[in-house]
């Protein structure tokens, strides 16, 4: 702690963006063609997207968005820096400022989500082919981390309903499931945990059909940085964060409920339902208030609402539960 | 060790040990502290605690080790002292930032949430130690009772690490390698005192 890193690299020395990217799959594609004759035709691939490189859609390209009535108004939004650099997405390391640093190495594209269990039938979905399913919206939406801090975050998608339509589950499906990309070494933090990964999660197929829930593929009408849960995610705004999973490769559709990686690590602390409710404490603090990220020291704690706010839109889900057994 | 020397020594170990404090005060002013300044502030304190805590226990086993280096015995307050100002800090930042000064918030806190109370025995148990730390005080209690009473060091950092493994996410290993520290610290004391009978029973 006493020992200080050197002081932040002048911006005239960081490479732009563009010709690091550039650069990136330059090297990619020399290494493949240096494969050999066998691997010529892939190493050609790449090299098409070295040559017309604006065919690969990368962090931070404009996407073409909609507005939505389901945006949240009267907040002040967190900006594009914080959004992009307090992340918890440990399988590219623990501290929140570790993803911003380590993600890069996410293989974006090419991109496929399998849709698998109880469907009609298996299928698999390219990531352009979800980015062109339903009119992309502007939805702002509020985020309630379980560790007692939170956002305001503009992300871009369309409910996450439209795409669980087109996979046709199953009458007997009841519960659909998430799991996030795991490649231990490209994420080779995933050793500073204890960990089960591939990191999964799950949500009840009336919640999941609840029109909140979003795909989502952008922040601040550009496509996701890695950090956040490039190239799809869920959001899902009434419930903790890390109910929103990250990096989507598959969607399986179950008749009992899934195993979800918190919910594994520490079923005492965290709940398959995990909505956000100021009157059910975690075991290790209270979550009756939060922090809102990027404001002073001294303005930052507010109170938590219910459902993160959303009460009026997805109460309905849970009439006659017991929240507090249920948490 | 001459006395311009150790003058210099002293303000050099002044001066780092104020510089995180120096670094939050001028991040808050500037409003540079990062995303989440409650948070930065709670963590780099108790960081700095338990690291100046540990730092302040190698120096008997180095000098016991290196008997060169035993000047070093003149720094061993000021690490203590300075671990128990961030601590006192961490413990405001916590009362502060995160109860907003409500009471039963606390108490609520106290009562249902192990790691708050640990925390707090932690820092309850460095109390007489700063209490006690003046040239006066040692005088008064005199150096045998002085020792036991500092002996309390062990059990408050020990509570200190179990603090921080119980505030961090199940799953997540970050207080590790000052877990090991600690151990290598607290375990390398039994072999001093059987060494030192050893060599007392030989001469």
């Amino acid at each position: 702690m006493l020992i200080r890193k050197p002081d932040g690299i002048p911006s005239s020395a960081i490479t732009p963006k563009e010709r690091y990217l550039n650069r990136r799959r330059f090297l990619r594609g020399a290494a493949s063609t240096a494969v050999g004759v066998g691997a010529a035709a892939l190493g050609a691939g790449r090299l098409a997207d070295v040559l017309a490189p604006q065919t690969a859609v990368h962090a931070g390209a404009k996407l073409q968005t909609v507005k939505s009535p389901l945006s949240t108004t009267g907040e002040q939004l967190t900006s594009y820096d914080d959004l992009t650099h307090y992340n918890n997405y440990y399988e590219f390391g623990v501290q929140k400022s570790d993803p911003a640093q380590n993600a890069g190495g996410l293989p974006t594209r090419p991109w496929t989500v399998r849709v698998e269990g109880l469907v009609k039938q298996p299928k698999t979905f390219d990531i352009d082919e979800l980015l062109k399913l339903r009119p992309l919206e502007d939805r702002v939406y509020r985020h309630r981390c379980v560790e007692a801090w939170s956002m305001v975050i503009p992300w871009v998608g369309y409910s996450l309903s439209e795409f669980i339509k087109q996979c046709e589950p199953l009458a007997k499906a009841r519960y659909v499931q998430f799991l996030s990309y795991y490649d231990k070494h490209v994420e080779k933090w995933t050793n500073e945990t204890s960990i089960f990964w591939p990191y999964s999660e799950g949500l009840r197929m009336d919640e999941a059909m609840n029109p909140l829930a979003l795909l989502t593929f952008g922040l601040y009408g550009e496509v996701l940085p890695n950090q956040n849960g490039a190239p799809v995610r869920i959001v899902v705004p009434w419930k903790y964060g890390f109910k929103s999973a990250k990096s989507i490769v598959a969607v399986r559709f179950l008749e009992k409920q899934p195993p979800t990686t918190w919910q594994e690590q520490n079923s005492h602390e965290y709940g398959f339902y995990s909505n956000v409710n100021p009157n059910v404490d975690h075991p290790r603090w209270s979550q009756k208030t939060e922090r809102r990220i990027g404001l002073p020291f001294y303005a930052q704690r507010r109170m938590t609402l219910m459902f993160n706010g959303y009460a009026d839109q997805v109460a309905g889900l849970y009439n006659g539960m017991d929240l507090r057994a249920n948490f | 060790m001459n006395r311009k020397t150790l003058i210099v020594l002293k303000v050099v170990v002044w001066v780092a040990c104020l510089a995180p404090m120096t670094m939050l005060a001028f991040e808050a002013a500037t409003n540079t502290l990062g995303p989440d300044p409650t948070a930065r502030i709670a963590l780099t304190t108790g960081y700095d605690a338990l690291f100046l805590l540990l730092l302040s226990l190698t120096i008997t086993p180095v000098r016991a080790f290196i008997p060169r280096l035993s000047w070093l015995i003149k720094f061993r307050r000021l690490l203590g002292l300075f671990a128990f100002f961030y601590a006192c800090v961490h413990m405001l930042t916590y009362v502060g930032l995160y109860s907003n000064f409500s009471v039963s918030a606390m108490l609520d806190d106290i009562e249902k949430r192990r790691f708050i109370k640990v925390g707090l025995i932690a820092w309850l148990l460095l109390l007489p130690l700063a209490a006690t730390s003046t040239t006066w005080a040692i005088r008064k209690l005199g150096g045998k009772n002085w020792q036991r009473l500092h002996w309390l060091v062990y059990p408050a950092v020990f509570l200190g690490l179990v603090h921080y493994w119980w505030q961090v996410k199940p799953g997540v290993l970050a207080p590790v390698r000052m877990t090991i520290v600690m151990w290598v610290l607290l375990l390398v004391r039994p072999v001093l005192a059987w060494r030192q009978r050893r060599r007392s029973r030989a001469a």
